[in-house]
């Protein structure tokens, strides 16, 4: 035997190993769709959903097939699952789901494939709002997903707990201190009531950042976060201290949650499953879908909700212009990269974007209506007690700087609100090393000092 | 004749042959792979393509506090769980039990070993629901007319330590056993006959005879510890703030949370080091005595 014959061996084994693991069976006829699923088990509204499209969709192309790919996780956990998904062509989904706070970042790492083939020859892309068709359009001008609905963010209140403690039912704040004082009254007219949720730290994630942080924010100034025009992310403003002063207030004065419920990666499932409808919390600083989980077929039905639970604008910090702040974000359906069924993925998303099932998503998932004729549509308006109000919003909202860094700065926004929360860190030095963090994610070229 | 002696060994080699190809192709090849992750800026979203960044992400390590931090909480966390708890409270156990009568040899045996077996997430919530709030250990602190603590936001690094120790001390407490038996019984018998004390006889001879068992132990003790990463997750998510972020949650937070996977990579691999700090360490301290 010549002493090659192991080498030839090695490499014929090789060869084994390598064939066996490939024809994973990427079916040309079924799309694969990714999303979603609430970690709270009693939500599958996504769920029911998307059994009808699939029975719709089966319907109407025969020989086609759909499969859907749930990912039962929490946010940052799904963008991590999809994006590691989309690494692959052997894991990537056809259809995903895309939060447009992320989708920039997916898009720079060339996870998801352009639309504008597609939504040039769509006659329904007309009737989407100027700024639903921006918030998935890339630096390079393209426009990578389809938003299904959006939403906008202010203040629910609980006119019972507010009568015990003296504040009126038609509630109007000014300023942040009428939010602070309000909270205050309750705090001493009901106790054992938490007075106050704004989301916190890194257990809300994107929602204390969104929810909780900017709707502070964007009440102190035009442009505080980033400046589109220097194009730099904006360091050491007053405006960020005095939104964490704002944070700090709520726990040290504790006018908030217990800190460690409030850092609980499960807050927001408690804050509208369990201490709103309780009636163990007054004020909440939260979206205007909230009002969905209590109707008779959501996860925590609570008929007299629309009675109890009053609504008003988020003021800005001393009651400047336009005096209501509102963020907004939305999600959207987006054709992976390495999808081989494209033209497939795309009439899905037709059929989901139908008028008839675009009006049933919005409704049933309690979003503000993108589009013009899901906005007009009787079944939308009349769906739930207060989707006027929050529609009214939209005129005020702010959308997140869409970059491909933003992530990185909620996480460093997350981490300064949390070292508030828990009092290990002054507003000054909590600021100070957001900054530091600004410095090191966007680069000193990026950041402007003011 | 050496001709047929290369021809022999190169025989030899032929069974290993699909074995080592394995090896390389599974497990070599990922850690080449992460290796050369660390030396660059690749990110798991957000980036167009990753480039070689050199030391950049080391030198990054060593100025963030989070960094510093993580290492500091590793090292509490290591010391405390699994150098004081796992191994002093294993060899106790072990120690008691060649003492006990059957029955509670078997009983101890059996509830400390379900400790180990349990899945960690099922253990990590087990411990949760201990120490939470609203939890079993305040109910009974509560019972007692004693004054109660929110553990896991006080104290988290403490919780998750404890969370460690009651889970992992099994392992010690077998491989102590082991040991112990091994203790041939003239020479205790001798050292009673000549009048030692119990502790003078742990010290002077059950100690010094097992000195391999414990090197071992630690050894073995201190690198599971080093990585655990379950427990510390499901139980704070190394929070509240970064008061329980050791060194692997650390990590996960920068590569997954944060998407840096090349910074993430690197502090892996600073992680190795940390390990074979105290491998040496140990290795150092139990050297026989010439």
């Amino acid at each position: 035997m010549r002493p090659t014959r192991p080498v030839l061996l090695v490499a014929l084994s090789a060869l084994a190993l390598t064939s066996c693991g490939s024809g994973s069976g990427d079916d040309p006829d079924t799309v694969k769709v990714a999303y979603q699923r609430s970690t709270d088990n009693k939500v599958r509204i996504m769920d029911a959903y998307l059994a009808g499209i699939k029975k719709q969709f089966e319907r109407t192309y025969q020989g086609k097939k759909l499969r859907l790919l749930p990912v039962q996780a929490s946010q940052d956990d799904y963008y991590t699952k999809i994006q590691q998904m989309m690494r692959s062509p052997k894991t990537a989904p056809d259809l995903v789901r895309e939060d447009t706070f992320l989708i920039n970042a997916d898009i720079k790492s060339g996870y998801l494939r352009p639309l504008d083939d597609k939504l040039a020859a769509w006659k329904h892309w007309d009737r989407f709002a100027a700024s639903a068709k921006a918030s998935a359009r890339a630096e390079d001008g393209r426009t990578y997903g389809v938003p299904d609905g959006t939403d906008t963010r202010g203040l629910w209140f609980n006119k019972e707990l507010f009568a015990r403690a003296g504040l009126p039912a038609d509630w109007r704040p000014r300023t942040w201190n009428d939010v602070l004082d309000a909270a205050r009254a309750v705090k001493r007219a009901v106790p054992g009531v938490i007075p106050l949720n704004v989301y916190t730290g890194k257990g809300a994630g994107e929602g204390a950042a969104m929810q909780g942080f900017e709707m502070l924010l964007y009440g102190t100034g035009a442009d505080p976060l980033y400046d589109p025009a220097a194009k730099k992310w904006r360091a050491g403003t007053t405006g960020f201290r005095d939104s964490l002063e704002f944070v700090r207030t709520v726990f040290a004065e504790k006018l908030g949650p217990q800190p460690s419920d409030a850092l609980d990666p499960n807050v927001s499932t408690r804050v509208a499953g369990e201490w709103i409808p309780e009636g163990k919390l007054a004020i909440a600083l939260d979206g205007s879908w909230l009002g969905k989980y209590w109707q008779p077929d959501g996860s925590r039905p609570w008929p007299q909700w629309s009675r109890v639970m009053g609504r008003a604008a988020f003021p800005t910090q001393d009651g400047r212009d336009p005096g209501r702040v509102s963020l907004s974000g939305g999600w959207t359906w987006s054709i992976s990269a390495r999808s081989t069924k494209a033209d497939l993925a795309w009439q899905l998303v037709e059929l989901l974007q139908s008028p008839e099932n675009a009006t049933d998503w919005t409704v049933r998932d309690g979003q503000i209506a993108v589009r013009d004729d899901v906005a007009a549509n009787d079944r939308y308006r009349s769906s739930m007690p207060g989707v006027e109000f929050f529609t009214g919003l939209v005129k005020n909202t702010h959308y997140r700087p869409a970059l491909p860094v933003y992530p990185q700065v909620s996480s460093a926004i997350q981490e300064a609100m949390e070292s508030v929360t828990t009092g290990d860190a002054s507003t000054e030095r909590a600021a100070r090393r957001y900054d530091e963090r600004l410095r090191s994610i966007a680069g000193a070229d990026g950041v402007k000092a003011s | 004749m050496t001709r047929a002696r290369a021809h022999r060994t190169a025989l030899r080699w032929l069974p290993l042959a699909p074995a080592t190809t394995l090896l390389l192709l599974f497990l070599a090849g990922p850690i080449a792979y992460c290796v050369w992750l660390a030396f660059t800026d690749t990110q798991l979203t957000g980036q167009a393509s990753a480039s070689f960044v050199g030391l950049a992400n080391f030198r990054r390590a060593f100025a963030d506090d989070g960094f510093r931090n993580a290492v500091l909480l590793t090292l509490v966390f290591t010391v405390l769980s699994s150098l004081v708890g796992q191994n002093t409270l294993g060899f106790a156990l072990a120690a008691l039990m060649r003492r006990a009568s059957k029955p509670v040899r078997t009983l101890t045996g059996a509830v400390v070993i379900a400790a180990w077996v349990l899945p960690e997430i099922v253990a990590a919530f087990l411990l949760y629901t201990f120490f939470n709030r609203r939890g079993t250990l305040n109910a009974v602190l509560e019972w007692l007319h004693l004054p109660q603590q929110n553990w896991l936001f006080t104290l988290p690094i403490l919780a998750v330590s404890f969370a460690n120790v009651w889970r992992g001390t099994a392992f010690s407490m077998l491989v102590y056993s082991a040991a112990l038996a091994e203790i041939p019984q003239d020479v205790t018998e001798a050292a009673e006959v000549d009048g030692a004390s119990g502790l003078r006889r742990l010290w002077h001879i059950t100690l010094p005879m097992i000195r391999r068992s414990i090197g071992t132990n630690l050894m073995l003790n201190t690198l599971q510890t080093l990585s655990v990463f379950g427990l510390i997750w499901a139980m704070t998510r190394g929070g509240p703030g970064d008061r329980s972020q050791t060194l692997p949650v650390f990590m996960y937070d920068q590569a997954f949370l944060k998407s840096l996977i090349g910074y993430g990579t690197a502090i892996a691999l600073l992680l190795l080091l940390v390990g074979a700090v105290f491998s040496a360490v140990y290795v150092r301290l139990l050297r026989e005595e010439v």
